[in-house]
């Protein structure tokens, strides 16, 4: 019979394992080729065969006993190991993470695309023009003949006598007006870049951007205008607001008129953005002259229009209150880096 | 145009509108207002009159008064040198309040209790430069009776007025005058309009006798003359003199004021002549050039034959509709006058006043005048002369007229207006509003014949009564609709979508998208190109910074890196996209380009000190990913020649695609800016490519072969050399080649560098045997060999 000593201190070396090492010396000491417990099955031809049956029964079941002690302590180490290595690896996970490069549209071209997308979504395209135009095109098409005082009211870069940059996105419809050569309805929007001779101040800068939009067709109407862009500058500054139209003066509009917006800060009570009044002027816009009609080949009598003129540094403004008009060219990454952020805006309502 | 509210009073009755509601209403039928003031905003004002004035005991400077203010005598302590005994004053009394938040209480200076104050113009809200110059330093001195001994100074002054300040559109001529605003208020709210007073008695001399008219010019159409003698010249009554100060004229005498006061009634400039110094003879005609004239500001003008003259045998006495001339001005001895009421040529006057200078009269005339207002301005000046500066009217006028004066009809349907305004509005209201407006009509069925009166010169279109109706009206009861039309898709251009892709990929490869200005100096319009071409110059520039338009937006996007790194922001990685404009072959060109610039780090992780700074191989980098999303793979190639001389020689490419130039890439020279990264493309050229729609290719199911070469080549060597090379002897089952290791030191000759290749081979059908591919493999490394002068490296 196997040595019941020997036994309890198998059973007690079992116990004192507390690491990968001596877990391996006692598996070479005792279930190696020489191992105590190996060599014990020597023993047997030593034995009867009955003795042998006995034997052999608790040699197998002290193997057992041990092998599976063994695996439990080698998983209980693998563990010990295993939570050491990742207390090891612990990180700071307060530690900001690698900055990967990111940015954004200019808070202008974020505008003229957010207005892109209301019109196009009505039907409207999007046209272009060279922003060094001829004076045919920026005033005398326009309704704007030399002699007009509405030219002072743009004073303008002159390249040549007849040659310009354009002082307004206007020349776009006179073009577009133009190259429709069989002279069917229009509906179009045209941002881009026009230069006036203005010093830069907060409020002044010698170039900015200008939508221009122009619808022709039978039947057009200054409500149709109000209804048009009430859609814009809801979906731009929020569904609350309201529109009211200020007649003014253009001489390529007749009649004409301011559009203002009742005031998004206060919600027309009255406050500092809009001067007490509750009322912003954001554009200006009116049904398009006859004679403007008449310039461009299409017969005022069949034919009305409505035309507008969004500034988009206005608009950028008041909808980001930023103060000074020359931050936008100034580019400070300070600047630019807070228009990298979405925003959520309103769900689309059928109206 | 500053409007006094009293003084409107006078055409139309106005007295119970509140100012607010004014304010509010105007804007709503086009007449912007900047401000409403009032002329004097000081409040417990009286008139007084000193008892007695003594000198202060403690200074040598100060006055005890006693002055009387009707109920009471009251002890002042006054400073003003000018003060006396008998003087009529204003008094502050206990309790006013003055202009900047000044408020009178009773106190005691130097010892002295002194229980009001004795006040200036200024001090009471009057601009210096309406004062009489004997009362600039010291109090007002009220020329008045006792009988207005404690009444109300502002009152007895006529300056208790509220000016409205508006701010007109360029059409509306007829605004310019108080009559004219009048039937604009009349319009609005109602009320007759009531015409002033133009009689007056004449003596038994004619004008015709004095006054001998030549007209030469045909920018002249009406001239108007007529002579008054023997006029008393003094100060104006205080109702005038208030009325200008709140029109923003400065008060001189009485016959200048009348001019101006008439002016500013009827919108019809006057001119007074000392008709002693003018002579007979009056010629209109236009000046010669380098004609020389003294203006009443004593300035000499040198003229051309633009500008328009009135002169006498002498030459040239006034330059007109913008100045008198300073030979024949009314000066305090002037007896006779002649007095000027013309219509000039509006564009004439316009150049001449942009040119020369800009006056209220030159304002009026280069927007255009009523013709039947001409002679009644006349006639208004002579009823004022006469009753204000005793003068003598003469008998009949001396007429010049070169002026078609036809009625404007115009002929319009009611449905036209309610269809253009898009407003369901009655006929009843349509015609109470042109009843409003002063216009007369007759209905013939559903159409409206409308004579518009003579002084609307803007109004001459049915459209025009259309913003008639609409503005009177107002659009705040319209309903937006939205236009009526066959429905269509609406979108953009393929060009425009172009750069708006390339535009969002660039950002998300973490540049921002930045705004400069197209204008810019002579000297960086030059630069970061090789190119031949004109630049395009504004005339008369702002600055020299702002003179031509630029070429390259690479300066621009310098400054906006320079700008960032003074405020100490290092990492600047922009890109702007713009069009730019030259003058080549007598043609102006356009053309849309995009440049970028990168400074600073690209990744940054400094804790693990793994940062990437921006390099050359980083805005490559960019490149190489932009021009794949611009499917250009295997179309371009960077070669380092045709480079301008600010970028770094060594470190730069110019971009080739399909062998044309499209742009550059590169260091700038360390010597403009440090350590920085740009590229320029022209995207015009770029976008006139060929380019293919995504077509799916089958991935290869079949396992690939990965083969690695590496050759020893001179240090200056370039790698493309090679990688053309083996792409050209690939076969179609090379799918990639790539430099993996470029290698320079240790067991390498000092003038040598190893570059390592890795090819990818596979095929969609089949598993490659190694056979073949070593076949290929070994017939790039000959070729290779064999036609430069690279040795593969034995690994």
């Amino acid at each position: 019979m196997i040595d019941k000593e020997l036994i309890k201190k198998i059973e007690e070396e079992i116990e004192n394992i507390s690491n990968a090492c001596e877990l391996n010396e006692f598996r070479v000491e005792y279930l190696g080729k020489k191992g105590i417990i190996t060599l014990l099955s020597g023993k047997m031809k030593e034995l009867s065969n009955e003795e042998k049956k006995e034997y052999g029964k608790e040699l197998n079941q002290l193997k057992t006993n041990v092998t599976t002690k063994l695996e439990a302590i080698a998983s209980k180490i693998r563990e010990a190991e295993l939570k050491k290595k990742l207390e090891e690896e612990r990180l700071d996970v307060t530690l900001p993470g690698t900055y990967i490069p990111t940015a954004s549209f200019h808070p202008l071209n974020r505008v003229i695309e957010e207005v892109k997308e209301i019109f196009i979504s009505m039907g409207y395209d999007v046209e272009s023009g060279p922003e060094i135009e001829n004076d045919l095109y920026n005033f005398e098409l326009l309704n704007i003949p030399k002699s007009h005082p509405a030219r002072d009211m743009q004073d303008t870069f002159y390249i040549t006598d007849e040659v310009l940059l354009r002082s307004q996105t206007s020349p776009v419809q006179i073009r577009t007006m133009l190259k429709n050569k069989e002279k069917t309805p229009i509906r179009i929007i045209c941002p881009g870049k026009v230069y006036r001779r203005d010093n830069d101040d907060a409020t002044h800068s010698h170039e900015f951007h200008q939508i221009e939009g122009l619808v022709v067709d039978e039947n057009i109407s200054m409500s149709d205008l109000k209804g048009t862009l009430e859609i814009a500058i809801t979906k731009l500054f929020g569904s609350k607001r309201k529109l009211r139209f200020r007649p003014s003066f253009f001489p390529f509009t007749e009649p004409s008129v301011e559009i203002d917006v009742s005031c998004f800060k206060c919600d027309g009570k009255g406050c500092n953005i809009c001067k007490k009044t509750g009322w912003i002027e954001v554009l200006g816009g009116g049904m398009v002259h006859p004679n403007v009609l008449k310039n461009c080949g299409y017969d005022p009598d069949k034919y009305t229009g409505f035309a507008f003129g969004i500034g988009v540094e206005r608009i950028a403004m008041l909808k980001y209150e930023v103060r000074d008009i020359r931050d936008f060219y100034t580019n400070d990454i300070r600047f630019l880096s807070q228009f990298n952020a979405i925003e959520k805006g309103e769900d689309n309502v059928s109206k | 145009m500053l409007v006094s509210k009293k003084w409107l009073n006078e055409y139309i009755d106005i007295k119970d509108i509140d100012t607010k509601k004014i304010e509010e209403d105007m804007p709503l039928i086009g007449n912007e207002i900047e401000e409403i003031t009032k002329l004097s905003s000081a409040t417990n004002l009286v008139i007084g009159k000193v008892i007695s004035c003594v000198s202060h005991p403690q200074s040598d400077h100060l006055h005890v008064c006693n002055v009387d203010i009707g109920d009471k005598e009251l002890q002042i302590v006054c400073g003003a040198s000018n003060v006396c005994a008998n003087a009529y004053v204003i008094v502050a009394v206990d309790g006013a309040t003055l202009p900047g938040g000044i408020n009178i209480k009773k106190t005691v200076l130097r010892g002295v209790e002194s229980n009001g104050m004795l006040c200036s113009l200024q001090e009471i809200g009057i601009q210096e430069k309406y004062v009489k110059e004997e009362f600039k330093d010291g109090i007002y001195l009220i020329d008045c009776s006792d009988e207005e001994i404690g009444k109300s100074a502002l009152s007895y002054l006529e300056l208790d007025d509220e000016i409205i300040n508006f701010e007109l559109t360029a059409n509306r001529s007829d605004l310019l005058s108080m009559l004219g605003m009048a039937h604009e208020f009349s319009s609005l709210y109602g009320g007759e309009v009531k015409y002033p007073d133009t009689t007056y008695k004449t003596i038994n001399d004619s004008t015709k006798n004095h006054i001998n008219l030549d007209v030469k010019t045909k920018n002249c159409s009406l001239y108007v003359t007529k002579m008054v003698k023997d006029v008393n010249i003094k100060e104006s009554p205080k109702f005038i003199k208030s009325r200008l100060i709140a029109s923003g004229i400065r008060p001189i005498n009485n016959v200048v004021d009348i001019s101006n006061y008439v002016m500013l009634e009827y919108g019809q400039p006057l001119h007074f002549f000392d008709s002693d110094k003018l002579g007979n003879d009056i010629i209109v005609r236009m000046a010669k050039n380098e004609e020389k004239l003294k203006t009443l500001d004593n300035i000499d003008r040198i003229l051309d034959d633009e500008d328009i003259v009135i002169a006498n045998r002498d030459g040239a006495v006034g330059l007109a509709g913008v100045m008198g001339g300073a030979s024949t001005e009314v000066l305090d001895t002037t007896k006779n006058i002649t007095i000027e009421a013309a219509i000039f040529n509006p564009i004439n006057i316009r150049n001449t006043s942009k040119r020369i200078l800009k006056s209220e009269a030159s304002n009026r005339f280069e927007k255009g005048i009523d013709y039947n207002r001409t002679k009644i301005a006349l006639d208004r000046a002579c009823h004022l002369l006469e009753k204000y500066a005793d003068a003598k009217i003469l008998d009949d006028y001396v007429i010049y007229s070169n002026i078609d004066i036809e009625k404007k009809i115009i002929n319009i349907k009611y449905d036209n207006i309610r269809n253009v305004l898009g407003m369901n509005i009655s006929n009843d209201k349509i015609n109470e509003i042109l009843s409003r407006l002063g216009f007369k009509y007759n209905i013939n069925c559903d159409l409206l014949n409308i004579e518009v009166p003579s002084r609307r010169l803007d109004i001459s279109i049915k459209e025009d009564i259309i913003e008639e109706i609409g503005r009177i009206n107002g659009y705040s009861l319209m309903e937006g609709t939205l236009p009526f039309g066959s429905i269509k898709s609406g979108g953009i251009s393929s060009y425009e979508k172009y750069k708006m892709d390339i535009k969002s990929y660039l950002i998300s490869l973490g540049l921002y998208d930045v705004i400069t200005y197209t204008l810019t100096s002579e000297e960086k319009s030059k630069q970061f190109t090789n190119d031949k071409f004109k630049n395009i110059s504004v005339i008369d520039p702002l600055s020299d910074d702002k003179k031509v338009t630029r070429y390259s937006l690479i300066p621009s996007l310098l400054e906006v890196c320079e700008y960032n790194n003074a405020r100490n922001i290092n990492d600047v990685n922009i890109f702007e996209m713009s069009n730019i404009y030259y003058e080549l072959d007598n043609k102006i060109v356009e053309k849309s380009i995009c440049s970028c610039v990168m400074h600073g780090n690209y990744i940054v992780n400094n804790i693990l000190k793994n940062t990437i700074p921006s390099s050359f191989y980083v805005i490559k980098g960019i490149i190489e990913s932009l021009f794949s999303y611009l499917k250009l793979d295997g179309r371009y190639e960077f070669k380092n020649t045709e480079l301008p001389k600010e970028m770094h020689p060594y470190r730069s490419a110019s971009i080739y695609v399909n062998r044309k130039r499209v742009g550059l890439i590169g260091e700038v020279m360390p010597t403009i800016k440090k350590d920085t990264y740009v590229f320029e493309l022209d995207i015009d050229a770029l976008y006139d490519l060929k380019i293919r729609n995504i077509k799916y290719k089958e991935i290869s199911k079949y396992p690939t072969i990965v083969k690695d070469m590496a050759f020893l080549v001179d240090k200056d060597f370039e790698a493309s050399n090679i990688i053309n090379l083996i792409k050209k002897n690939g076969t179609n089952i090379l799918k990639n080649v790539s430099v993996f290791d470029v290698y320079t030191g240790t067991n390498i000759d000092e003038n040598k560098k190893s570059i390592s290749f890795k090819l990818v081979f596979s095929d969609v059908d089949r598993t490659l045997t190694d056979d073949e591919v070593m076949k290929i493999f070994n017939n790039i490394i000959d070729k290779v060999e064999s036609t430069y002068d690279a040795k593969l490296r034995n690994q």
